[in-house]
């Protein structure tokens, strides 16, 4: 699937749309950038509680798919003019990790 | 293909700009068509040693040169030089700072994950003086 597919995914709020043709691989849940940095598979639906702009580098640096801040986190302006810059996609859930996770890999 | 040589300066305690460097190097990377395994590898390495940079020793400067064989990185900082290298290289060792760690940082994973990366690792520290460290990816 492709992060269009995302876009109306139930319980998930789009806060910056990014690449809607990027395909999406796999799921990857962590909280600590050095961890996800080496570890993050390319084409990743990341699900993470940290939203800064650290973690659109990483995202980035990693090519992750998109980015779920989870956990109703919330997402500054700052991170979300960064993704709109970068064309990263990033959207919010109100829903823990594990719960937000489990909802992507289902519709996978 | 001559050399290609990049120079970044960190700034140190900066936390909304550190990436950047490894960022742009990660896409000059891609135009001139480096494997994607070999622009992941170059990316870790550098981010790692970036954010460092940036915690660790108040910035520094970043320069990286493209032959046709290897990519070098050298990281040089005037920082507070490292105490023990030997436990720094130990994965889940840390010295940051608590609020370091609210950024997602300080899981002892940046030098593992620099050696991890990197082909060759070198590491020059002089305590109150400062750390240079010397990375090299192999590109055949």
């Amino acid at each position: 699937m492709t992060v269009e597919n995302l876009y109306n995914a139930e319980g998930l709020k789009t806060v910056c749309p990014g690449d809607s043709a990027k395909e999406i691989t796999g799921v990857y849940c962590c909280d600590m950038l050095s961890v996800a940095m080496s570890k993050a598979p390319a084409g990743a639906c990341w699900v993470t509680v940290v939203s800064n702009l650290n973690t659109l580098a990483v995202a980035s640096l990693t090519d992750c798919a998109c980015v779920i801040i989870a956990g109703g986190v919330a997402v500054g302006e700052d991170v979300r003019a960064k993704a709109e810059s970068e064309g990263i996609s990033v959207f919010t859930s109100e829903e823990p990790v594990f719960e937000t996770a489990l909802k992507v890999h289902e519709i996978l | 293909m001559s050399e290609v040589k990049l120079s970044y300066t960190i700034s140190g305690d900066d936390f909304t700009r550190a990436g950047e460097a490894s960022g742009d190097v990660k896409s000059k990377l891609k135009v001139l068509g480096v494997s994607p395994d070999i622009v992941r590898k170059v990316s870790i390495a550098l981010y790692e040693g970036e954010i460092n940079m940036v915690i660790h020793a108040h910035g520094g400067t970043i320069d990286v040169t493209i032959s046709e064989t290897e990519i070098t990185m050298v990281l040089a900082d005037r920082g507070p030089g490292i105490e023990n290298v030997e436990l720094a290289m130990q994965a889940g060792y840390s010295t940051a700072s608590e609020n370091v760690r609210a950024l997602g940082f300080g899981a002892g994973m940046g030098l593992p994950n620099m050696k991890k990366y990197s082909d060759e690792m070198s590491i020059d520290t002089r305590l109150g003086e400062g750390t240079t460290v010397t990375m090299k990816v192999f590109l055949q």
